[in-house]
């Protein structure tokens, strides 16, 4: 099995252990990975906050870039959401066919991390090892968009020595929202502090999630508040072992 | 021990603040935040109860937008249609191009009725056009008669929701207004006896006052009739008492058929109240004689709808049919209530609603007011995709915007326009990388967490944190990485 990993912009530049966590994790089960360096961005940021040119360049440079690849990941549910439910809306106001075909072919080979590990390789148990107590945050594009539904409590509820955690009100948005988090930044704050509210009733030491987004919001809020946990993108509890645990445990 | 009164709430776009600024007195108040997520809390309950015993509910949700479609790709035979036939049937069809029409049309059929008082019946088209001051600047004495709506008039307070519009007012609150305008003296807050106050407040209404205004929540093609679903009877009373009635619906309400409403009761009595069926539905065609108002006029509202017909993702905005989920399911919401989307449509639908019934003037934070979270959609009874209307409505406000001079050096769009070059090429994006470490240092504290930023990240700084940013970007790990594989 070869796959491609899509980093995303923001892990790249602000999350980069996630990106190792995920190297690990798939070399460990056996994924030949290659990266293309000259990736940057999905679009995403640009669409959502109306700068659809932009978004048009970004989404059409990624179709070109991976055309070829034989199978996409990507640890981020919202970029993902970003190619299935906008790509293809974007390539019809751009009237480009070739690129509207090459999406559709492209498409169907495009997974999130969860997706990728449970419906292609078909793996629940990845071999890792964290014990600690972790609440899993459900992002609403993973929730809403790519309905990635019981996959990551699957994979989470197969790692030794977790202790895992409800969260209640999963299906309640964190507030981040892009670009949302500053140009509406009081109503933002203020649907983080009832999602805090419900991490901080769990008692979890991490707030777990498939995308750093909602965990850069989570997380800074807790960071500000001394919250007394902390935040931790799914891959790197599933990457970590009892002889190479987590980077956020060192 | 009483609040001191926020600055009184604006619902209206051309002059209300931007969303964010609007959201602000609600934000800072405990109380209504607890008060509006409660209520919330027990709407969606009870929907959600309901819902999940329909087996069948996403055929339903298909087969309502399926209707409501129909409708729209037809909207014109179906117009016509139903002015034929609720003609034939002894009404009177006007036709009003926007809100200034069909108030003069309402007007004028007063006058012609020598009537100096309206009783009415929960009516958000009627609030759209802001008829009540109207009426009342011509000298018409106007009285609602739903009880939450008796409770904004009397209190002169705002709408906050389209189904529970005074949700927003507590019981203690309720029993001021009651005492105060009805002039009942030792009125306890008990919920009987608030109800039996407003219940003789009506009687005289209903017994004195011969003529009505509604909305209409469907009209029917084929009949040429009209629906009204309500909670309490008051609608049904305002239906039988009065000898003329005066129906202002937007023209987007047809159906097509009368059993068509199979379909659109079951789905709009769970989302909107999480009851199976409302209590009170109110069918009437044309004139009676002997029977019920013996002059019937109905007002087809255009208003900025047939614009928005004529547009791609933007048409479905007309599928709906009024019943709040999305505002009950909404996480925004939650927070501000209705009053800070500035306008009679609050909460997601109305983000999408408001700025498109403006022509895209006068609303240009309201496309802005969401995370995208997407729980509008999944909860709207006939599949309007929310987020994918806001999405395109941010577009068209960018493109119109971004042209103008003064926006050049906006940080927001100064900003996004550098992004989108980074972003187009890697080295140019990798450059960046290496810029942003050098620049963000500085505002790096001891920990490696950065506190305070200026400008646009003062937004975000304001209540959290954000992490240094690393030593080395992935791709600089990877190659690295490969390196030392070899």
């Amino acid at each position: 099995m070869r796959a491609s990993l899509f980093i995303t912009c923001y892990n790249d530049t602000l999350f980069p252990e996630t990106g190792r966590a995920v190297v690990t994790l798939l070399e460990r089960l056996g994924v030949g990975l290659e990266f293309r360096p000259q990736q940057t961005c999905c679009g995403q940021m640009h669409a959502n906050t109306g700068f659809r040119t932009e978004a048009f360049s970004q989404a059409r440079r990624f179709v070109r870039m991976y055309q070829d690849a034989e199978t996409v990941v990507i640890p981020s549910s919202s970029c993902v959401a970003m190619i299935r439910d906008q790509y293809p809306g974007l390539f019809e106001e751009l009237g480009d066919e070739t690129l509207r075909r090459q999406l559709a072919a492209l498409v169907l080979r495009v997974h999130e991390l969860s997706e990728f590990l449970i419906d292609v390789l078909g793996v629940e148990d990845v071999g890792a090892y964290f014990p600690h107590r972790v609440t899993y945050h459900a992002s609403c594009h993973g929730l809403r968009s790519l309905h990635l539904a019981d996959r990551p409590a699957r994979l989470l509820a197969k790692v030794r020595g977790i202790d895992l955690v409800p969260l209640p009100n999963l299906d309640r948005c964190c507030g981040f929202g892009g670009t949302f988090s500053v140009k509406n930044g009081e109503v933002s704050s203020a649907m983080l502090a009832v999602k805090l509210q419900d991490v901080a009733s769990t008692c979890a030491e991490f707030c777990t999630a498939l995308d750093n987004s909602c965990l850069m919001h989570l997380g800074g809020a807790m960071h500000r508040q001394y919250a007394g946990m902390r935040t931790i993108h799914m891959a790197e509890i599933l990457a970590s072992t009892e002889s190479a645990p987590a980077e956020a445990l060192k | 021990m009483t609040h001191a009164v926020a600055d009184h709430p604006v619902l209206d776009p051309t002059v209300a603040p931007p969303f964010p600024v609007a959201a602000l007195p609600v934000l800072r108040n405990p109380q209504l935040r607890k008060n509006v997520a409660h209520a919330m809390d027990v709407i969606q309950a009870k929907r959600a109860r309901l819902v999940e015993e329909k087996a069948d509910w996403q055929a339903l949700r298909s087969a309502g937008a399926a209707i409501r479609d129909h409708v729209l790709e037809n909207l014109g035979a179906y117009l016509e249609q139903f002015e034929e036939r609720c003609t034939a049937a002894g009404g009177v069809v006007h036709w009003a191009a926007d809100a200034a029409g069909a108030r003069r049309i309402v007007l004028e059929i007063l006058r012609a009725e020598k009537a100096a008082e309206v009783i009415k019946i929960k009516s958000m088209t009627t609030a759209e056009i802001q008829l009540n001051p109207y009426l009342e600047a011509a000298g018409v004495g106007v009285f609602e008669t739903d009880l939450a709506e008796i409770i904004l008039q009397l209190g002169r307070e705002e709408p906050s929701h389209i189904v529970v519009p005074a949700l927003h007012v507590n019981r203690s609150q309720v029993r001021e207004i009651f005492a105060r305008s009805m002039g009942i003296r030792d009125l306890s807050d008990n919920p009987q006896a608030l109800t039996a106050a407003a219940r003789n407040y009506l009687r005289r209404k209903f017994l004195t006052v011969p003529t009505a205004i509604s909305g209409a929540n469907f009209l029917i093609a084929e009949s040429g009739g009209v629906a009204v679903v309500e909670s309490e009877g008051n609608g049904r009373m305002c239906l039988t008492l009065p000898r003329t009635m005066i129906t202002v619906a937007g023209i987007e309400k047809v159906l097509p058929r009368y059993q068509d409403l199979e379909v659109m009761l079951q789905v709009l009595a769970r989302s909107a109240t999480g009851e199976r069926m409302n209590p009170y539905t109110s069918l009437w065609t044309g004139v009676t004689p002997g029977d019920g108002p013996q002059r019937f006029h109905v007002i087809l509202l255009d208003n900025g709808r047939s614009q928005i017909l004529g547009r791609k993702t933007e048409r479905q905005t007309l599928r709906c049919i009024r019943c709040a989920a999305c505002m009950n399911a909404c996480p925004v919401y939650r927070q501000t209530g209705g009053h800070a989307y500035g306008s009679v449509y609050p909460g997601p639908i109305g983000a999408i609603l408001t700025p498109q019934l403006m022509q895209m003037h006068h609303a240009q934070s309201l496309p802005y007011a969401s995370s995208l979270c997407g729980a509008c959609y999944e909860v709207c009874p006939v599949k309007i995709n929310i987020p994918e209307v806001l999405i395109e409505l941010r577009a068209q406000v960018t493109d119109q915007e971004r042209r103008q001079v003064r926006r050049f050096f906006d940080p927001m769009y100064l900003g996004m326009r550098m992004a989108g070059l980074l972003l187009s090429r890697a080295w140019l994006f990798h450059a960046a990388q290496r810029m942003g470490r050098l620049g963000l240092r500085f505002f790096t504290g001891k920990d490696g967490w950065i506190h305070s930023l200026p400008g646009m990240g003062a937004q975000w700084t304001q209540t959290r944190d954000l992490r240094g940013m690393p030593g080395e970007t992935f791709h600089e790990w990877w190659t690295k990485h490969k390196k030392e594989a070899r």
